[in-house]
């Protein structure tokens, strides 16, 4: 895609205006997924398997269809498990077996049936008559046990090409990739360091649980509103669950009360839909809080292998990764990821990186920011710490001697384009918080992070009105501030105020296909298309002046919310201002607006740098937090409060994943810790204040050099975390979560 | 001529080789040729891949122009949250 728009001087970019969602947020009149409802509408209520692995005998709905208040009750037979094109194979199938399980209950919480009732509580009651028989199986959760030869195989056949042979049918796939010669690098090494780590499964913790409101009549048309971080993905995904045609189904995104990746597939959807088809009433879900621990998606759990050799002048000479990722009963946990950012940053000429995607019975993993990444990073960072130790160097330097710059072989393979690490590790070296005292029983952790980025397909629609004002429709969920950075980039190419533009997240029938707000896409994607779609704006409204004047269009050219003559041969025409021009277009050639669709290839890729100090309290093992700071390449910061907010966000649940939370399950495979009293989120007095630095590098692949933001802040923490924890305890953690318990068996361990 | 550098764990399936060379001036020709040569690369082609060209990452794009003398690498699909 030719970038001839390229930008670097801005006069909208880069401010900081109020939020445009700020009041509604505040008064509480903002739509989240629950605050809809229809007239006539039913409650849904979904019954969950209460164990981690059986067959399901029998499943007896006769006493709950015959509950005067139950409308609809739907089980697998429900759905569409015949091929339906675009065909329900693949993730798709995943999905169905996901959302309503067929011959087996693969996890605790796995869905088995649902009912539609006329209140919420008799909907739940009704649960009760529903009778289930079950032929409890053996079960797996943990990674390293689910590869063991005697584990319990979850299903036969999952596997795909790359699995060598011989490896248990838990393992769906496996990566393998790297460069060089690892041995010889190992060889070339005056300290090698060999050791092994472990990360839980963690959730997103989005405050607002899953909710939607389904309508699906008897032709085939539907309404859904929902939460989500893509609604197109969920009419698609919908309409092939439930065998309709994707057209007829129109989905509209609520506000969002967080998704973070978590919110980038269906759960209760396609349900809502299917009671809402048996009932012909529109139908309401909406997840307790329990539900969404046991049963939607948290992050993979991960054992790994690191190995790493290094010179005592600081330089990498060899490292190997062994990374082993459960995800659930479904093939998906991303190994592959974490296999190929965990050596990201460094400029290496020998290494080599192998990654796991393993079966186990616990609910079917989904990206939570930079997915699979901090895990490997976890790893990889502590191993480099302890070589920084045990070798008497800097840890910052030690990263700047490796770090991979502009040109650098990728350990994934291709060679990198203008990069921004040693600029973060500069700015780490540089800043205040490097060169303060720590006090006694304090430590001090550093760590680089890395993430792709991600562009994906995008439509964006712009509309200018009469009185000189624009609305822009995107379809990117606003999950980190994109209306706010749409409507300043907008602003930026038609030249009005940012006031004076509203950004509205269209609906599936309003606008053509936009792909999930993830993979850090949104401000890259939509605002691309968003630059490009003002652009043509701004060529019809060069054309309209040209005509007014009398002149070629092309002796027209757009400035500051004016079009002026290009030049002195042009002609002697005042300036004539956007709202000049929109006052009249109805009887000039009619609306003025412009459009863009594409799927924009340059997300670029984006590095960040955190330095964590750390306090332990030997007696207790609680750890505090005293100090924190966040260097991360944006590329271009377009709103820049909103930028380091994705920044503190990262290293908040970067300090929560690192320190407290982690998905428990008991010995019969249930999960102990399904509320949030028992699975400890971080709360305001547990994060000291985080200091940002924004990092500009432009992205040659986006007009104003935007890269995404909204990923690369939860790679590093983890791993910084744990460096400052084992730096103050003075010994090595090798299990997140860094919980009071681990770090006091750490210290009795190490005497 | 595109000299393709395949991820290694897709050695089993080229009989060894870990850089392939195909006549392609796009990313839609490059994947069409790699199946025709080596036919046990449709799976993980199937199953999701993007290009890197000089190191500019193509996550899905089949129409993106390979210019001549570009380093090309086949990578496994990225996904992101």
């Amino acid at each position: 895609m030719a970038l001839d728009d390229r930008k670097s001087e801005f006069s909208f970019v880069g401010t900081r205006p109020d939020r445009p969602d700020g009041l509604d947020k505040v008064t509480g009149r903002a739509k989240f997924g629950a605050d809809t409802s229809a007239p006539g509408m039913l409650h849904g209520a979904i019954l969950r398997s209460p164990h981690a692995h059986a067959r399901i005998i029998k499943i007896d709905t006769s006493k709950a269809d015959a509950h005067k208040d139950v409308k609809a009750v739907v089980t697998r037979a429900d759905f569409a498990d015949v091929p339906f094109k675009p065909g329900l194979e693949g993730e798709f199938w995943n999905v169905l077996e996901n959302v309503m399980a067929g011959d087996k209950a693969l996890y605790d919480g796995h869905a088995v049936a649902a009912v539609a009732a006329t209140s919420a509580l008799a909907a739940r009651d009704a649960l009760k008559l529903i009778e289930v028989e079950y032929e409890v199986l053996p079960h797996v959760t943990d990674v390293d046990k689910a590869m063991a030869p005697d584990a319990p195989v979850i299903r036969e056949g999952a596997a795909d090409y790359s699995v060598p042979e011989g490896m248990h049918p838990n393992v769906v796939r496996y990566h393998e990739s790297g460069h060089g010669d690892i041995e010889a690098g190992f060889a070339e090494a005056d300290l090698v360091i060999e050791d092994s780590f472990v990360t839980e499964a963690t959730h997103q913790g989005y405050i607002e649980p899953h909710a939607c409101l389904g309508m699906l009549g008897n032709d085939g048309k539907g309404e859904l509103w929902c939460t989500t971080q893509g609604h197109w993905i969920a009419q698609k995904t919908c309409a092939a669950l439930l065998g309709i045609e994707t057209s007829q189904l129109r989905v509209t995104a609520s506000e969002i009360g967080g998704g973070f990746g978590g919110k980038t597939t269906v759960f209760i959807e396609p349900v809502a839909l299917a009671l809402s088809r048996k009932a012909n009433r529109p139908v309401k879900v909406v997840m307790t809080r329990s539900e969404v621990f046991r049963a939607t998606g948290p992050t993979s759990s991960a054992s790994m292998d690191i190995k790493i050799g290094m010179k005592k002048d600081g330089t990498i000479t060899g490292a190997q990764g062994i990374f082993r990722l459960q995800g659930g009963a479904f093939p998906g946990a991303p190994g592959d990821m974490t296999a190929m950012c965990g050596f990201a940053p460094y400029n290496l000429t020998n290494v080599h990186q192998v990654g796991y995607d393993v079966m186990a019975n616990r609910p079917k993993q989904a990206a939570y920011r930079a997915p699979g990444a901090p895990m490997g990073a976890f790893a990889v960072e502590s191993v480099i710490d302890e070589l920084c130790n045990q070798l008497s160097l800097d840890p910052i330097d030690v990263r700047l001697k490796n770090a991979a710059y502009e040109g650098t072989k990728a350990s994934y393979g291709p060679r990198y384009e203008r990069i921004g690490l040693v600029e973060t590790l500069e700015a780490a070296k540089a800043h205040p918080h490097y060169a303060a005292p720590l006090k006694p029983g304090q430590g001090r952790g550093v760590s680089c992070g890395f993430w792709f980025n991600h562009g994906g397909e995008t439509s964006v629609s712009l509309a200018l009105s009469e009185d000189g004002s624009a609305q822009l429709m995107v379809g990117t969920p606003d999950i980190g501030g994109s209306r706010a950075s749409m409507a300043l980039m907008a602003a930026e190419v038609l030249g009005i105020p940012y006031e004076n533009i509203r950004v509205t997240i269209a609906d599936t029938a309003t606008l053509g296909y936009n792909d999930v707000s993830h993979g850090s896409r949104v401000t890259y994607a939509s605002g691309l298309a968003t630059i490009k779609a003002a652009h043509h704006a701004v060529d019809k409204l060069c054309e309209r002046a040209a005509a007014k004047w009398g002149i070629p269009v092309d002796a027209v050219k757009w400035e500051n919310g004016c079009a002026v003559p290009s030049g002195p041969n042009a002609g002697d025409f005042d300036p004539m201002p956007l709202a000049d021009i929109t006052a009249d277009m109805g009887s000039t050639g009619g609306p003025i607006s412009g459009h863009f669709e594409a799927t924009p290839e340059g997300a670029g890729v984006s590095f960040g740098t955190h330095i964590v100090d750390a306090e332990v309290d030997p007696e207790t093992g609680k750890t505090s937090i005293t100090r924190y700071t966040v260097i991360q390449d944006a590329g271009k910061a377009i709103h820049p409060t909103y930028v380091e907010g994705q920044y503190q966000g990262g290293a908040a649940q970067g300090i929560g994943w690192a320190l407290n939370e982690e998905y428990i399950y008991g010995d019969d495979g249930r999960l102990q810790n399904s509320i949030f009293l028992d699975y400890r989120i971080p709360v305001a007095s547990d994060l000291p204040m985080i200091d940002t630095v924004i990092v500009e590098v432009p992205n040659p692949g986006h007009p104003f050099g935007v890269r995404g933001v909204g990923e690369t802040g939860i790679v590093p923490p983890l791993a910084a975390i744990a460096n400052a924890v084992s730096n103050a305890a003075g010994v090595r953690m090798r299990q997140l979560p860094m919980s009071p318990p681990r770090i006091l068996a750490a210290l009795k361990d190490n005497g | 001529m595109v000299e393709v550098h395949l991820w290694s764990g897709l050695r089993s399936l080229t009989g060894g080789l870990e850089v392939v060379e195909v006549k392609a001036a796009t990313t839609g020709e490059l994947l069409r040729e790699l199946v025709r040569v080596h036919p046990q690369l449709q799976g993980p082609i199937d199953a999701g891949v993007s290009v890197a060209i000089d190191g500019r990452v193509i996550a899905s794009g089949l129409t993106e122009p390979i210019p001549e003398g570009s380093e090309v690498y086949l990578m496994q699909r990225l996904r992101g949250g």
